[in-house]
């Protein structure tokens, strides 16, 4: 199937801006639209992948963890691979090794890489456009 | 491909990180054969003139060694054949003067900046 590919480089990290679900919109609506995605994530960004984040109950709420299924970027990320795959698109997720060591999120979920900024330039070289969102 | 980075953010991290990232980034890039434009404006243009290193960070015993060096990373960046342009309504409006900008750095005005932009084939603005 031949179609376009976007990249994305991101910065921001889970549980901390609105910044982050924007992010996930726009990749979420470019597969949508049929556009493949390439993410390289940078900073704080590396730990949206980060496999050891865990749901949490939530006693204000009156909910168990079960009840409260807290959003989870790696689960987000998870989802989308699930429907790029569904739909014969491209999904690539580097995290910036560097960035990963300093924050000793090592441990990510399948399919997402390490990687670093040489990866940024192959990914933007090779895509019809590039969106890159700094912190703020 | 030709890539415009535009820094208009100031010393976001530079403690933790000891570099600003979209430079490191820029560096990075450019020893992988990016062909790369820094373009500096808002807070950022004050790297255009920055002659010291940032000063070190002490907490209790704890003292940092190799804090930034910005000054360095802008020569490295031009002595790669990185352009650098700094946008001289962003240096005069917060009282600097642009005759202080260091040797390579390139002034260019806000009206010249929609040719700058169409140089190149993406604008990356962090």
């Amino acid at each position: 199937m031949d179609h376009r590919i976007l990249t994305f480089a991101f910065m921001e990290p889970p549980f901390e801006s609105e910044r982050t679900v924007t992010f996930f919109r726009l990749l979420d609506a470019a597969l949508a639209q049929g556009a493949g995605v390439r993410v390289f994530a940078y900073e704080g960004a590396v730990a949206l992948a980060f496999a050891r984040q865990a749901p949490h109950g939530n006693a204000v709420h009156g909910r168990d963890a079960e009840q409260e299924a807290h959003p989870l970027s790696k689960d987000w990320i998870a989802a989308l691979q699930a429907k790029a795959a569904e739909k014969g698109l491209t999904f690539e997720w580097i995290n910036c090794g560097l960035c990963v060591d300093e924050r000793g999120v090592n441990e990510v979920i399948d399919g997402c890489g390490r990687g670093g900024p040489p990866d940024l330039w192959r990914y933007a070289a090779t895509a019809f456009n590039t969106l890159t969102i700094g912190t703020r | 491909m030709k890539v415009l980075q535009v820094i208009d953010q100031a010393f976001r991290t530079t403690v933790e990180e000891q570099d600003d990232t979209i430079l490191w980034l820029t560096q990075s890039m450019r020893g992988a054969g990016g062909e790369l434009t820094v373009l500096l404006g808002g807070h950022g243009v004050y790297y255009g003139l920055q002659t010291q290193t940032q000063p070190a960070l002490q907490l209790g015993d704890w003292q940092q060694s190799a804090p930034a060096d910005l000054p360095r990373d802008l020569t490295q960046l031009l002595e790669s054949g990185v352009p650098v342009y700094v946008i001289l309504d962003d240096v005069t409006e917060r009282g600097l003067s642009p005759q202080a900008l260091r040797p390579g750095v390139q002034g260019i005005r806000r009206d010249e900046l929609a040719a700058l932009y169409d140089s190149v084939d993406q604008v990356w603005q962090w």
